[in-house]
């Protein structure tokens, strides 16, 4: 006798082992990866803050508070009565309103730069290896010269010849951040390019550009998507550099590392919160990149399975 | 092996030239000279000091005298902001000082990263790998502009052990915060290397083999472990030497230390075009040397490799 109770049971069951894909496969494994879950919590709490950190802030990120200027080490700090929830910075400025501008500044640097990079990396390390031979030679060996060029010292040569503004930054960072993306995505490509679907394509006649966009492109974004993630935490790192020598962004804008920098040259007049809080969100938004990255390779990474 | 040196010697050379025509190209391009001020100054002066300096000459004459000062003579020409100062003056003035902490740091960094990383990987899974790996990860998010207003937090002004910033070449309290703040993260980094690739090689039949002769577990890990563990990490010493001489920048900034990174900074606020230029190209020719440096110790260490 047949009891439909089983069945349905058993039905409930075989439903659940259905093949899973590699996708839904490395989704599992980033999900519970802890570390990379705290790092997305993380991430996420600051992107909400630089996004509506404006809204709850009582002044803005240029006013002056003459009532608290001369005394910034006794009036200037934080405070819930008057507004300034993170103390004001030297010249009297709400602290909180310029972390917010600075975070904003810090994670579309970061972000810009790293799109940068991913866009000319892919498309430079896809066609050379795909072009192969003395293209692919050409190509690489001009990478190789630029790695060796000391890059930090030749973008502050760009950025002092002409002129500090955002876009000379991200044209600055980009030029640079590519190098390494280009020579991942060109390995990957030699190993993807002499399989069967590339080859059934060729022989269809698909041309070579149409072949790297839809065929290569599409399976390399794995390892492009992780080392993305890791790239993002670099190009703050370079861009906070640079700022804290006061070469980077300019007043009004500011960044981490300019204010990290205003910090650091006012910590021994006891206005230590100065340094404290965007040093804070500056340490746990990095800890936060470099946490999902590692946790999307090791969800990504083959040789894991 | 001589056939290899000078094979990655072939390449070096155009590689530095090409560096240098491209940062005097840069410089030309710039809008700009070196004597526009806000004040202009009268046209003939300004003829005259472009014809003391040379820049009226046609531009592949600028060029080659550029070159062949530096190749010929190692001679990078005059500052254009301190007339009675040349670039090969200022660099030199900070130079000894770069070397001595920057030296150091990168000492300090080989030899704790990759002692903690194979500490911890002999003691895998225990607390001290923890333990190791805990402070790698914490340490990779502190880079030296964020170590050195710290350290000064905490050694000078809370505990008033060490002077604060300055540099003396006879007392070594001096040189102690600027190389920990330039070390650490790399240590981290070296360390974590160090620790993977020791695991690896840990489990190789060559180390089983070694145990099971019997041999000493000392002597299991310094002969025949360390070694092989030791490439991935000597092929990261190149850019940590690139990174660590752009934190020296930083250093030299915060520590008032005096080094080649004060003279760069000093002449980017400047716009001392010939300092920059000077200081940029230096930078690249030591990269390029040390990168070949590293590739010859890596084709020794590993016998496989054949170029």
């Amino acid at each position: 006798m047949i009891e439909p109770q089983k069945m349905q049971a058993l039905a409930d069951r075989m439903a659940e082992v259905r093949g899973r894909s590699p996708w839904a496969d490395a989704r599992r494994r980033f999900l519970r990866n802890r570390a990379a879950m705290a790092g997305m919590a993380i991430l996420i709490l600051v992107a909400l803050f630089a996004a509506f950190g404006d809204r709850i802030a009582v002044w803005s990120n240029e006013e002056l508070d003459f009532s608290v200027m001369g005394q910034i080490a006794t009036l200037g700090a934080p405070s819930l009565d008057n507004g300034h929830y993170f103390g004001t910075d030297d010249l009297g400025r709400d602290l909180f309103a310029r972390t917010v501008q600075g975070t904003q500044v810090s994670l579309l640097v970061g972000i810009v730069g790293a799109g940068i990079a991913v866009i000319v990396g892919t498309i430079y390390g896809a066609v050379a290896g795909y072009a192969g031979g003395r293209t692919d030679q050409v190509m690489m060996r001009a990478v190789d010269i630029l790695m060796s060029v000391p890059y930090m010292f030749v973008l502050i040569l760009l950025l002092v010849m002409f002129g500090r503004s955002m876009s000379m930054l991200f044209l600055g960072i980009g030029l640079i951040s590519w190098l390494d993306m280009s020579r991942i995505v060109r390995g990957q490509t030699l190993s993807l390019k002499h399989r069967e679907f590339i080859e059934a394509a060729r022989a269809t006649g698909v041309p070579a550009w149409r072949i790297i966009a839809r065929h290569i492109v599409p399976n390399l974004l794995g390892v492009v998507a992780v080392y993305a993630t890791l790239l993002v935490p670099l190009m703050i790192l370079t861009e906070s550099f640079i700022s804290f020598l006061g070469l980077g962004v300019q007043e009004p804008l500011t960044s981490w590392g300019a204010l990290i920098s205003e910090g650091a040259g006012t910590m021994g007049y006891g206005t230590l919160w100065q340094l404290v809080f965007p040093l804070f969100f500056f340490v746990v938004t990095l800890f936060g990149f470099f946490f999902v990255g590692d946790g999307l390779r090791d969800a990504l990474d083959p040789k894991d399975r | 092996m001589a056939m290899f040196i000078l094979r990655r010697l072939a390449v070096a050379i155009p590689t530095l030239l090409a560096l240098i025509v491209l940062s005097f190209l840069l410089m030309h391009m710039a809008p700009g000279g070196p004597f526009t001020q806000e004040r202009a100054l009268p046209p003939q002066v300004l003829a005259n000091l472009n014809a003391k300096y040379g820049l009226d000459d046609p531009l592949w004459r600028q060029i080659w005298n550029y070159v062949h000062g530096i190749v010929v003579h190692f001679d990078f020409g005059p500052s254009f902001v301190y007339p009675d100062r040349t670039v090969n003056q200022l660099i030199a003035a900070g130079f000894p000082v770069t070397l001595t902490y920057g030296t150091l740091a990168f000492a300090a960094a080989v030899i704790v990263g990759v002692t903690l990383g194979t500490i911890a990987a002999i003691r895998h899974n225990t607390w001290l790998d923890y333990l190791a790996v805990g402070v790698s990860i914490g340490a990779q998010v502190l880079p030296n502009f964020v170590m050195a207003p710290l350290l000064v937090l905490v050694l000078t002004l809370w505990m008033g052990w060490l002077p604060g910033g300055g540099w003396s070449f006879s007392d070594p309290s001096f040189w102690i915060m600027p190389v920990i703040a330039l070390s650490t993260s790399y240590m981290a980094s070296i360390a974590r290397i160090t620790r993977s690739s020791m695991l690896e090689v840990l489990g190789g039949n060559h180390i089983r083999t070694a145990r099971a002769k019997g041999m000493p577990e000392r002597r299991v890990i310094l002969r025949h472990a360390l070694r092989p563990a030791m490439l991935p990490v000597i092929s990261y010493l190149g850019p940590v030497f690139v990174s660590m001489i752009t934190g020296s920048v930083v250093i030299d900034i915060y520590f008032s230390t005096g080094g080649i990174g004060k003279a760069f900074v000093d002449s980017a606020l400047n716009r001392d075009y010939a300092v920059m230029m000077g200081v940029t190209i230096l930078v690249g020719a030591l990269t390029i040397l040390f990168n070949l440096l590293v590739d010859i110790l890596y084709a020794w260490i590993d016998p496989r490799i054949r170029y």
